[in-house]
């Protein structure tokens, strides 16, 4: 496939202080890339450069292959939505919607073409002639989608067009997104800090830390094998549980005081020893047995637990600290019990404390 | 149902004293302010209404039993003003061909600026603001003999283009401050949404923010028109004799010594000056206030 957009060696600076630092990102035509990652970290920033609203400070954009790292934002090929919708509030809908290709000097019949089709689309055909004053959220953030979609252009970028809706919204925004994006094929660069929203939408996230992409992967590889300490810890709700301790006998055992864990089964093998290790497991990979398993398990007193509907989050304590596990509701053991924790080393992560990356 | 409570306490809208010790503070505020005010608003319309003979002989507190609207006949038509005795009259469309144009040019000049130093930040712009702002803060006499030197050797001294010359200068930190306040506080992502969709300097401008920016308008009109209305002294030196506003003209009218003191002629020439700003502060202190309460003195 191709490249549809390409960042090369990005810098941007606001003043002295270094916002995005030489930073490449290749998406492929007709991805759904998510760009997630805490806030200030650079998301924004990066969807400005990308828009042609922020002057880089070194580096280069190209889109479809044609260098606009100094193209105007309406001569890039792009759509953008933003956070707060931004429509025009003096406008109908349809004016909103039909700026850009009036400015653009479009034949009228043609503007109004487009406009139907994105109106049909997006199922706000009865909006046309109100004025996004008299619109709730849900209907401004479409009429926003429309606008870019009109403009019929290879690349989309979303700001966090949904985090000022409630909740229920979110959720129908977001399949409705997913849908338009099947329908559609564009490539779509989006922003967001919801985790769900980044699982859910993205064919690949691009992990974002302090104006760095950490790692850019499919939403599977990202939850399942992080590639550092931070992506592991930023990723997941009820957060990875860690453990630090160090790898030994040639790497084929996890220890950390009373704990040893077997690490035949870690991705396929050895590891070398380490004298600093973290090991990270997610709260659904590890199961509450009543027997210890020798190298499987880890003692551990049961603490509390919050319900969560299906599922129970038990909180347990390890050697003094706690970890977290996600148990069937009707399956959760009382406080105070000394269980065991059976831990699915395939699943887990292995870091090395020193440069916090994956092993 | 025995724990269930009764009916019978209070409920609904809980009753207030018409008078509470605040509301009393308030009102008594404001009604000696109102007095301050309306007092001598009162003195001059009474005294305009009588006779000169009613004037000398009677108390100013009183009004009078006979009102005569002589004084203002006299007062707008056949006042004398130095030299001319064509009364207020010549003044009022001189005010007016001052007014007019001063306030258009300096906001058509102060919102572009606004708007350019809000959004179109350029290598010292900061810089260029806070000079801006510096300037609100200068005495302007101190720039009057230069302003005079200037508009002498652009050949327009004492004509109206000199007049409305200076008074665009002069309203331009403020009015600009204002601009620039008012467009930096609408959301920025309006701004980046207009040039996503190709608007240009102007196309945002005119298309976008001009639309939005009825408030400070109004705003920015009131306290044109009014300041400039009420101006004496850039009018005097500034105007030429034969353009003097309104202001100069009932000035030469109180202090034109020709016999006794024509006290309500004076007072009606006052009056009539004053109705213009009067006038907009009735229609349009709605709108002011709303437009101060949209964000026009915001940081
Ligand atoms: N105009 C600006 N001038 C100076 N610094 C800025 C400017 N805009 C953003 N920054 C800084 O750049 C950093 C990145 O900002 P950015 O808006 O890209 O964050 P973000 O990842 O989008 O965060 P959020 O999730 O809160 O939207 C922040 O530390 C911010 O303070
Ligand atoms: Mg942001």
């Amino acid at each position: 496939m191709a490249t549809s957009v390409s960042v090369q060696n990005l810098t941007l600076k606001f003043g002295s202080a270094e916002v995005l630092k030489n930073l490449n990102l290749d998406v492929e035509e007709g991805e759904f890339i998510v760009l997630l990652g805490p806030s200030g970290c650079g998301k924004s920033t990066l969807l400005n450069c990308l828009a042609g609203l922020l002057e880089l400070s070194e580096g280069q954009i190209h889109i479809k292959g044609k260098n606009v790292t100094w193209a105007e934002p309406s001569e890039r090929g792009i759509g953008m939505v933003f956070q707060s919708y931004a429509l025009y509030p003096q406008m109908t809908v349809r004016g909103n919607m039909s700026f850009g290709l009036k400015i653009a000097g479009m034949p009228k019949d043609q503007i109004e073409q487009r406009v139907q089709r994105a109106s049909e689309i997006l199922q706000i055909g009865p909006l046309l002639d109100r004025k996004p004053g008299a619109l709730s959220g849900g209907q401004r953030q479409r009429v926003a989608i429309g606008r870019a979609l009109v403009r019929e252009v290879d690349v989309f970028l979303f700001d966090e067009p949904l985090s000022n809706l409630d909740a229920k919204l979110r959720s129908e925004l977001r399949v409705e997104l997913k849908r338009l994006h099947n329908r559609l094929k564009n490539t779509m660069i989006y922003v967001t800090h919801d985790q769900i929203e980044a699982l859910t939408l993205a064919d690949r996230i691009a992990i974002m830390r302090g104006g760095i992409i950490q790692q850019l992967d499919e939403p599977h590889t990202i939850y399942n094998r992080p590639a550092n300490l931070f992506v592991a810890g930023f990723i997941g709700s009820p957060a990875m549980n860690f453990i630090k301790g160090a790898t030994t006998n040639g790497g084929r055992i996890f220890q950390s005081g009373e704990i040893n864990l077997d690490l035949s089964q870690y991705e396929g093998g050895a590891v070398m020893d380490r004298s600093k290790a973290i090991i990270g497991l997610r709260p659904e990979h590890i199961t509450i047995v009543d027997a210890a398993i020798p190298g499987q398990t880890i003692p551990a007193v049961v603490e509390i637990d919050e319900p969560m509907g299906a599922d129970s989050l038990v909180w347990l304590l390890v050697d003094g600290r706690q970890m977290s596990v996600r148990v069937p509701f009707e399956h959760r053991p009382k406080a105070g019990t000394p269980v065991h924790l059976k831990v699915d080393i395939a699943k887990s992560s292995l870091f090395d404390e020193t440069n916090e990356l994956r092993i | 149902m025995a724990n269930s409570p009764t009916l019978s306490g209070p409920s609904g809208a809980k009753p207030r004293p018409f008078i509470t010790p605040q509301r009393f503070v308030v009102y008594s505020v404001l009604i000696v302010c109102a007095v301050f005010f309306l007092f001598p608003l009162y003195i001059m319309i009474i005294t305009s209404l009588k006779n000169i003979q009613e004037i000398q002989g009677g108390n100013i507190f009183v009004p009078t039993m006979s009102p005569t609207l002589d004084a203002w006949e006299k007062a707008w038509n056949s006042a004398c003003t130095g030299l001319y005795c064509e009364g207020i009259k010549v003044g009022l469309w001189n005010s007016i061909k001052i007014t007019v144009p001063s306030t258009i040019v300096s906001i058509a000049v102060a919102s572009v600026t606004g708007y350019s130093l809000a959004n179109w930040p350029f290598k010292f712009s900061e810089v260029f603001f806070a000079v801006l702002l510096l300037a609100n803060f200068i005495p302007y006499i101190v720039m009057l003999y230069p302003l005079v030197i200037i508009t002498s050797k652009m050949g327009i001294y004492s004509t109206l283009p000199a007049v409305i010359l200076v008074h665009t200068i002069f309203g331009l930190p403020v009015q600009t401050l204002l601009f620039r306040n008012y467009f930096a506080s609408l959301p920025q992502e309006l701004f980046k949404a207009a040039r996503v969709d190709g608007a240009g300097y102007w196309g945002i401008f005119f298309q976008i923010f001009v639309p939005m920016a009825t408030p400070i308008f109004t705003v920015s009109i009131i306290l044109q028109v009014t300041g400039i209305w009420n101006d004496f002294l850039f009018g005097v030196i500034f105007a030429g004799p034969t353009n003097y506003p309104m202001t100069v003209q009932l000035n030469n009218i109180v202090n034109s010594a020709t016999g006794g003191k024509a006290y309500n002629v004076d007072m009606a020439a006052t009056i009539l000056t004053g109705l213009v700003p009067l006038t907009i502060y009735f229609v349009s202190g709605k709108y002011f206030v709303r437009g101060i309460a949209a964000g026009a003195v915001k940081g």
